[in-house]
């Protein structure tokens, strides 16, 4: 008989009249990759909160090790040997590696050996091939790098359970492989890694076991080997969700709406981040925008939206050069809508209710408000209508947006940012951490609008996500546009290339 | 139920008075006064006693100006300790248009000597807005040295040139008596600028409620980013926001020169910019409570007078018991509503009540 590193007996939690987890059985073999596969809001990180101890069940069992356990705090599933790897991490980014893993280490006395522990840090992650200087400061690193820090801390705490929340969402597509790699080697050393995704390629790639679950409750729980991802999909959305592309109405492009000429920009740390950008956009056509995350792609759907100045390089909507619009004025003279990356520090206020963040856009024009005083029974009409619409799961239009999940959050900024009937849209990563059904949902939408005639530029470090949607692919390297190519030219190794910086000359 | 509970949480600034007012009574039983004397000397001074109304009334006046002066701002995420300082220059301003500008009627001077004292505050709470929306300057620190300069150009102005020809203290000439506000309870100094105040709050609440102007100084002090994602122009309002805090400010200073003082004293406030954070905070933000809060606290202080009067208790004990105030409203504000644990304990209750019934029945 296999040994069970952790046991869950129908343990349930409730959160007022919403039961978020529903008699959950799990059973992790010890020493395998156990994958948690769920849509957002099935309760996938509910769950790993109960086992850090951050919420207590309201029923169930844990059996730990064969032991029963109750895990009161985050110290104490830290004593058992459970560690914790957040979706966001809990790193000081002007701390060094060493200084952020020894943070809060208990049993340090009044001295501490830096050295010694940098010693013993630079062993570890040597044994697990993680190739990491103990005295590099956390902002120097790149994302993955960060995240082998955090795995490293909780080695480095004697954990024998790891668990990961969503850890390749915030990875580039060629940060993930080497991370995969690495999450193999930790089970090859003997450690327990429970790691929860959505992402179907991620799970039959390197898990042994998965765990499925929907709305609150466990639907599978079964061999990896045994199971396709065509039904690991069907299991997490409860009916067959199509894979392969969408079928493209073949309308015509209309006239050229955007036209960017030789933008440049500098970002946040004074660094030129987009060089000599130009391209055009036609109404009716969705230009894509792939390249490692990091490239300019932030600053270029800033500068595009207005809330970052060119710094040199110009920008014209239908004729009109809008280079030094404000963002009021592209909003509402020019049409342009705009669903940003970071959903929750830019598209959203998190403590606003529902009702006031789909106002958000269009707070200051009628049918939101009029002559400077709002209306806010219009808005609770409109924003009812646009919830329905765009099937935003949630309790009231009262209640804060903080405690909508993130797929509805971003389903709530999508109704917001088409219904005003834009010219042109700007969406950047639209589908970063969202589950298939939402993506679903939202690929329709921006599909919906290229039929309207909308002008759309869709970057995405997902080049499969642009591929399904995109009329034209543009790859970003380093600042600039190395090349623009049509879908069915954009092949792995010719986008690879560019995303590397090999130009070549324009192909469509 | 969770309605009731939901309100009791809302007034928890009431609350935390009462308690501060209970751990103060044992200050008093300390200092071997009865404190049930004490307070219903202070009450009853403050509130109930005609001329103790009034006393109140005048000290209600700056202390409500200088909440919503704090309140205004503090909903776009801009803490203003300079209300003290923009009280000062209000009152200065509106000290020169009534000393300085040529004879005109009162109908027209009185009018601009106000107008002059909000331009003055104004003007000073515009220098940290400017600051902080162009340079990114914390506008706490510069607020609070702004205050000192403030004070400071009172003190000259009124030792040097303005100073009233043989006085013995620091002042300027009196203002000419068609110069000084109404007053609303006759024989006494309660003046029509808590009237004034009462008008701004409301005036204020639906500003902040119902205008778009409010919905973008909320979104800016939720999430600026947010704010400049959708348009705001965030530099503006925060400009805006302080100027209109200083303006009110000023307007605090130039009623009481125009109301009670009529002529302008060096330290003529005795930090009633600063009382105007208690009330900003035990108001929660809203204006609509900054009324009430203003009241009970100028209460407090003004009754505090009588109190030390009538039963002969040191004036440290008193200022010991404001301070506990303070701290406690304070306090307060950490406890916040969690719909879920409530609803989760009422169930349980009556899970309880209904298991334990039907165990009963069962007897």
């Amino acid at each position: 008989m296999k040994t069970f590193a952790l046991q869950l007996d129908r343990v349930s939690k409730v959160f007022g009249d919403f039961r978020a987890l529903n008699n959950i059985d799990l059973r992790v073999v010890a020493g395998s990759i156990h994958a948690i596969l769920g849509e957002n809001g099935a309760g996938k990180t509910t769950l790993m909160n109960i086992l850090y101890g951050l919420y207590q069940p309201d029923g169930g069992s844990i059996t730990l090790n064969g032991q029963p356990a109750v895990i009161p705090s985050p110290s104490a599933a830290m004593e058992m040997g459970i560690g914790m790897i957040h979706q966001h991490f809990m790193l000081v980014d002007t701390l060094t590696v060493v200084e952020n893993v020894v943070l809060g280490l208990p049993g340090q006395g009044l001295q501490l050996s830096l050295a010694e522990h940098a010693a013993r840090l630079t062993e570890l992650s040597q044994t697990y091939g993680f190739d990491i200087d103990p005295h590099v400061e956390i902002w120097k690193l790149p994302i993955g790098m960060r995240q082998r820090v955090e795995i490293l801390k909780v080695l480095y705490r004697q954990a024998n359970i790891i668990i990961l929340d969503e850890p390749t969402s915030v990875l580039a597509p060629n940060e993930v492989a080497s991370f995969l790699e690495g999450l193999k080697r930790l089970r090859d050393a003997g450690k327990t890694v429970i790691f929860i995704t959505h992402k179907l390629d991620e799970v039959a790639e390197v898990a042994d076991r998965i765990t499925v679950m929907r709305l609150g409750q466990v639907t599978a729980e079964t061999e990896v080997a045994s199971i396709t991802t065509r039904d690991m999909a069907r299991m997490m959305v409860g009916r067959d969700v199509v894979l392969t592309a969408f079928e493209k109405p073949d309308t015509p492009p209309g006239p050229l709406r955007v036209v960017a000429r030789n933008l440049s920009a500098i970002d946040n740390r004074g660094i030129q981040a987009l060089k000599d950008v130009s391209f055009e956009i036609r109404s009716g056509e969705i230009l894509g925008v792939a390249g490692v995350d990091g490239n300019g792609q932030a600053e270029l759907a800033e500068v595009l939206t207005g809330m970052r100045a060119p710094s040199a390089g110009s920008l014209a909507v239908d004729g009109e050069d809008i280079t030094a619009l404000s963002v009021y004025d592209r909003r509402h003279r020019i049409g342009l809508s705009y669903v940003p990356e970071d959903r929750h520090h830019t598209g959203l206020v998190l403590d606003f209710s529902v009702m006031k963040n789909a106002m958000l856009r269009d707070f200051r024009v009628a049918p939101f408000s009029k002559n400077g005083v709002l209306d806010m029974r219009r808005a609770r009409e409109v924003t009812d209508a646009w919830v329905k619409q765009f099937d935003v799961r949630l309790r009231s239009v009262d209640q804060a947006v903080r405690f909508l999940s993130g797929g509805n959050q971003q389903k709530l900024i999508f109704a917001r940012e088409v219904e005003c009937r834009p010219r042109v849209m700007v969406v950047m990563q639209p589908c970063k951490g969202l589950d298939v059904g939402a993506i679903e949902v939202l690929q329709r939408a921006i599909l919906s609008e290229r039929q309207r005639g909308t002008a759309i530029l869709y970057i995405s470090t997902e080049l499969e996500h642009i591929l399904n949607v995109c009329d034209r692919v543009a790859v970003m390297c380093a600042g600039r546009i190395t090349g623009i190519l049509r879908p069915q030219d954009a092949t792995d190794a010719r986008v690879g290339a560019l995303m590397g910086g090999i130009s070549e000359a324009e192909s469509a | 139920m969770l309605d009731i509970i939901r309100y009791v949480y809302m007034l928890r600034p009431v609350w935390a008075v009462l308690a501060a007012l209970f751990v103060g009574a044992g200050l008093i039983a300390v200092s071997g006064v009865n404190p049930l004397t004490a307070y219903s000397e202070l009450f009853s001074g403050a509130f109930l006693d005609y001329y103790g109304l009034a006393g109140t009334l005048v000290k209600t006046s700056p202390i409500l100006l200088a909440g919503l002066a704090v309140i205004l701002p503090l909903r776009a995420g801009l803490l203003n300790i300079g209300v003290e300082g923009q009280i000062y220059m209000g009152g200065l301003f509106s000290t020169f248009a009534a000393l300085l500008l040529p004879p005109m009627p009162a109908m027209i001077h009185l009018p601009i000597c106000i107008l002059f004292g909000a331009l003055g505050g104004g003007l000073w709470g515009l220098i940290p807005g400017y600051l902080k929306a162009l340079h990114g300057l914390n506008e706490v620190i510069v607020t609070i040295l702004l205050n000192f300069i403030a004070i400071n150009i009172v003190s000259f102005v009124v030792g040097g040139p303005m100073m009233q020809e043989g006085a013995p203290y620091p002042y300027s000439d009196e203002i000419g008596e068609q110069l000084f506000l109404p007053i609303v309870l006759p024989g006494t100094d309660a003046h029509i600028g808590f009237l004034v105040g009462l008008v701004l709050a409301v005036a204020m609440y639906f500003l902040l409620r119902f205008t778009t102007t409010g919905f973008a100084l909320d979104t800016i002090g939720s999430n600026p980013q947010a704010a400049r994602y959708a348009g705001i122009p965030v530099r503006r309002y925060v400009m805006l926001s302080m100027f209109a805090a200083g303006a009110i400010g000023g307007l605090a200073g130039a009623l009481e020169i125009l109301g009670l003082k009529h002529r302008l004293y060096h330290l003529f406030s005795p930090g009633y910019g600063f009382d105007g954070i208690v009330v900003a905070f035990m108001a929660q933000l809203n204006p609509l409570f900054a009324p009430v809060a203003a009241f009970f606290l100028s209460g407090l202080k003004a009754g505090a007078l009588v109190m030390q009067r009538a039963v002969g208790l040191e004036s440290t004990v008193i200022e010991a018991i404001l301070g506990l105030v303070i701290i406690f409203v304070a306090a307060s504000l950490a406890f916040t509503y969690n719909r879920t644990f409530w609803k989760l304990l009422l169930e349980r209750r009556r899970q309880v009540e209904a298991d334990l019934g039907a165990s009963m029945g069962e007897k």
